[in-house]
């Protein structure tokens, strides 16, 4: 068998070749399937039509083709591509995989991924880069489950290029009819989802039908080969350079005082020296002065490219910040509709903060409760609370700062974006912004007279946030209520936020689950940061076992406000207590999702002060938290 | 306001379409950027060969006009071409970057060498010795020039590559990596290793050389050199301490490398093509893949993956 036929110009005239090979393009594509369809087997197809397969490769794939394949004596071409020692074993790709080959015209980076529905994220990582999906059928058995949930997926990534690769024609006998009723089906849900177009094939991995030329076995077929329709469609960082200018500032270059060159990669459109820019999210025009590059200036630059340009005019500008075309820029929001697709073994916390990234930004982001997910197989929209690993939904999104976006639809680089756990740094989930939210747009804050200070002020006093956190049965309440006559003696106007005045109204309508807990401290910390904003001394007696949402709480006021107050008190010594008998009810198991029993307690890391309530009594403790609070009051303004 | 009103900034782009040489290269500069903004300490390892050539030209192009913002790290083994010694120390000089030189104290003292050692001589020199270097000056990210198309598990590996503080790789937990969105975040104790050059395969590597007239050690080029033939393989004396086995005695052959690394674990093939054209003329025409020069591969069918989860680059 001839593995390997070189192009006759490289042996006569290897310089012409060379010519011809540098301007080839680039088209990324990902092939849908499971291993029974033959996607491995099509995949190793193209690698050996394409020449990408040496001798020595051969030799071993026939050797393990023989060892492990599936093909009888005939070379297993599924053997090429499965990669990892445990999934050689196993038989399946878990993971997503990168191939290589090129044609006359065209590279091709591939981008392999399993079929099984457990594994959405990979087929998900593989698409947010492909121009082209190949979605494969078996034949004999039509559209499945399988190919409605990759074909959704591939559209919901912004995928345009969709072919329908009929796979194992060989085994029915190059049947046209049976293809067509295929087509025919697959035509119906395509356009139920929102497909508009796609190309249907009909190929045989194996024996290599309409793979790399038209197959005779085939007469009654007039479309393209697979190999031509890859080489032939259009890329779409092509179609990007016809839209408005967008570049998301990476880096700033600022080797010495005289040069300042802003580095990126260009998202769309193109620029010159000279064209007008608007620096987004300040709004700040001026124009591009250099387009600089190692070797000479350069005259234009697109989409797609990695630049460093200068700017006419010294204005503020740096990573995060988008350079767009001055007449054309990109809206800026800090609330959004978006779809998230869930990668993570844990679930999400809608009201967590966690960070988004987003091109070159990345900024802390509340996702709420899901208005519904997407059950892949049936389409079926279902609501609920949150989202698991392989969940897909569609939820509002709130950022502590504007965002430079754009639609999905429109731009992947300013609608794409990812969801990182602050406290595991895990990708969790990767997102899709469809639109800002009208409120976001359109609300905006009074600018109003009486401002914060000038409450604080009116009353002689610092606004404080005082957060007790601490087991149930602690002393939180105790402490925090002596601590509060104490500042009232002092002439000090304070609030008190505890349980009994919070659980009872605002969050009546919230249980004990750990999306409820995160809620309701949410609220509490919005209610106090309004406080703290009418001037006031808040102290909050909560539980509050999670670090996340007391670093919430945190962010809200303004640095050196808040206080992270510990009454540490050890579990045994609580439990002893039991002032309200809630521990013996827990333990019984009559309440579910019990702190310190059957939820957990995240004790502060860093407190402002700590109270260890086995060492000094209540009215010491709150003695000596006055004391603390006062002792590093600064001086009113 | 100034506007010009006759044409507006997004008019079509008569810009020539895109080549897959230039899209690689936006991709691998960008790759290099995100990790300066967003790593604390990053580091480039720097192997002298074609690989690490282009991806240090790479460096020079996205950060130019000033220098890489990061150091050099050659994790040496005393055992590389005296060639690669010499186009290690100018290259670093003309990309106006430091060079940092580690070879592994242990290794130097127990005299670990390629012909007494076999499989200890790269795990000591190579695979310690990384680890030590990157944990003795900190660096947090570490570039690679490693391409998934060199062998089967690397296709899998992600550009950005998580190491645990032991560098451990775990395959089975990678973070997923969407669109050009990289997360580069880490926990305390772990590092990165960065792969711009992930998605490049060798053929591409070798016309960007020619593209952009790199500098590459003149053992990729054909040239008489003295060699013995040993195993299979055709080494290299390189200097005096190559130790001859009783009947061997180097002969003259006209020779090239196509990957380097330490010259008595390196096979050359015979070869005439002296110039880079004749050398990519003579890859494209060959017939076995590249890595099948370098002994560390032909241990087992998995050994890379192995080797990586233990922490070998």
């Amino acid at each position: 068998m001839t593995s390997y036929r070189p192009d006759a110009l490289i042996a006569s005239d290897i310089s012409s070749y060379l010519r011809q090979h540098q301007n080839k393009s680039l088209l990324r594509f990902i092939t849908c399937g499971s291993v029974d369809d033959g996607k491995s087997t099509l995949i190793g197809r193209l690698l050996y039509d394409s020449k990408m397969i040496f001798e020595d490769q051969l030799a071993s794939l026939e050797a393990d083709s023989r060892r492990l394949g599936t093909q009888g004596q005939e070379i297993d071409f599924a053997l090429l591509v499965d990669g990892l020692a445990a999934e050689r074993e196993q038989g399946i790709t878990i993971d997503v995989a990168y191939r290589f080959f090129a044609t006359e015209k065209r590279k091709f980076i591939v981008a392999d991924t399993p079929g099984h529905e457990q594994y959405t994220r990979n087929m998900v990582t593989g698409a947010s880069t492909a121009d082209l999906a190949v979605i494969l059928i078996d034949a004999r058995k039509g559209v499945l489950t399988q190919t409605r949930r990759h074909s959704y997926l591939c559209h919901l990534l912004g995928i345009r290029h969709i072919v329908l690769a009929v796979n194992k024609m060989d085994l029915i006998g190059y049947d046209q009819q049976a293809y067509a009723n295929i087509v025919a089906d697959y035509a119906a849900f395509a356009q139920s989802i929102g497909i508009a177009a796609f190309t249907p094939i009909p190929i045989s991995g194996f024996k290599g039908d309409n793979i790399a030329a038209r197959s005779g076995a085939m007469p009654w077929f007039d479309g393209p080969a697979l190999l031509d329709h890859l080489e032939s469609v259009e890329v779409e960082v092509e179609a990007a350079r016809t839209q408005p200018f967008r570049m998301p500032v990476q880096w700033v270059n600022r080797p010495d005082l005289d040069f300042r060159g802003f580095a990126g990669l260009i998202a769309s459109g193109s620029v010159r020296p000279g064209d007008a820019v608007r620096i987004l999210p300040s709004g700040r025009t001026t124009h591009v002065a250099r387009l600089v590059a190692l070797g000479g200036d350069r005259e234009a630059a697109g989409a797609g490219e990695s630049v460093t340009l200068t700017l006419v005019d010294e204005i503020d500008c740096s990573r995060g910040d988008v350079i767009a075309a001055a007449d054309a820029p990109p809206q800026a929001a800090d609330q959004f509709k978006a779809t998230l697709v869930w990668m993570d073994g844990e679930d999400l916390l809608p009201g967590r903060a966690y960070w988004l990234k987003l091109a070159t930004q990345t900024v802390s982001a509340v996702v709420r409760v899901p208005e519904h997910v997407v059950d892949i197989n049936t389409l079926a929209k279902t609501s609920a609370k949150t989202l698991s690993l392989n969940d897909i939904g569609v939820t509002e999104i709130a950022t502590d700062r504007p965002l430079v976006f754009a639609p999905y639809a429109d731009s992947q680089d300013l609608g794409g974006f990812i969801l990182i756990d602050k406290a595991t740094n895990a990708t969790v989930a990767a997102g899709m912004l469809s639109f800002a939210l009208r409120r976001a747009q359109n609300v905006h804050w009074q600018a109003t007279e009486i401002t914060r200070e000038a409450h604080a002020a009116q009353k002689g006093q610092q606004p404080r946030l005082l957060w007790f956190t601490g087991l149930s049965g602690s002393g939180k309440s105790t402490i925090a209520n002596l601590v509060e006559k104490k500042l009232h003696a002092l002439g000090k106007h304070s609030f008190l936020l505890d349980g009994d005045n919070v659980r009872h109204g605002l969050n009546r309508d919230l249980g004990f689950t750990d999306a409820d807990r995160i809620e309701n401290i949410r609220r509490v910390g919005e209610v106090a940061k309004l406080m703290t904003d009418a001037g006031l001394i808040v102290l909050t007696a909560f539980i509050s076992p999670f670090r996340a949402e007391r670093d919430l709480a945190r962010s809200m006021v303004p640095n050196g406000e808040f206080f992270e107050i510990f009454i540490d008190t050890p579990l045994e010594q609580a439990e002893s207590r039991d002032v309200k008998g809630l521990y013996k009810k827990a333990r019984a198991g009559e309440i579910a999702h019990f702190t310190g029993i059957s939820s957990p307690y995240e004790p502060p890391l860093n407190p402002e002060i700590r109270i260890d309530t086995t060492r000094c009594t209540p009215e010491e403790a709150a003695e000596r938290i006055v004391e603390e609070i006062m002792g590093i009051w600064s001086p009113v303004l | 306001m100034l506007q010009s009103p006759a044409v507006p900034a997004h008019s079509a782009s008569s810009l020539p379409a895109l080549t897959h040489l230039e899209r690689l290269e936006a991709e691998s500069i960008h790759i290099l950027r995100e990790v300066v903004a967003e790593a604390e300490r990053p580091v480039m390892l720097y192997s002298v060969g074609k690989d690490s050539a282009v991806m240090l030209h790479l460096a020079r192009k996205a950060f130019y006009p000033a220098p890489p913002p990061f150091p050099l790290l050659h994790v040496d083994t005393t055992w590389k071409f005296q060639a690669m010694y010499a186009l290690r120390d100018r290259a670093a000089q003309a990309a106006g970057m430091d060079l940092i030189v580690h070879q592994n104290p242990d290794a130097l003292a127990k005299g670990i060498n390629p012909f007494d050692h076999g499989g200890l001589h790269t795990d000591l020199w190579k695979t310690e010795g990384l680890k030590q270097a990157l944990d003795q000056y900190g660096f947090d990210a570490a570039f690679g020039g490693a391409r998934r198309d060199e062998e089967k598990s690397r296709a899998k590996e992600r550009v950005f590559s998580f190491r645990t503080a032991s560098h451990r790789w775990d395959p089975k937990n990678q973070r997923p990596e969407l669109w050009r969105v990289y997360n580069a975040r880490k926990n305390k104790g772990e590092s990165i290793r960065v792969f711009p050059l992930s998605n490049w395969t060798e053929l591409d590597i070798w016309q960007y050389i020619l593209a952009e007239q790199i500098e590459i050690v003149p053992l990729y080029f054909a040239a008489p050199r003295p060699t013995v033939e040993r195993d299979g393989m055709l080494l290299m004396v390189d200097d005096a301490r190559f130790r001859l086995r009783p009947g061997e005695a180097p002969v003259e052959r006209s020779v090239r490398f196509r990957t380097l690394g330490c010259y008595p674990l390196t096979g050359a093939v015979e070869s005439e093509a002296a110039t880079l054209e004749q050398v990519i003329q003579e890859m494209l025409l060959t017939t076995t893949s590249e890595r099948q020069g370098r002994a560390i591969d032909h241990d087992q069918a998995a050994s890379m993956e192995k080797k990586k989860q233990e922490g070998y680059f």
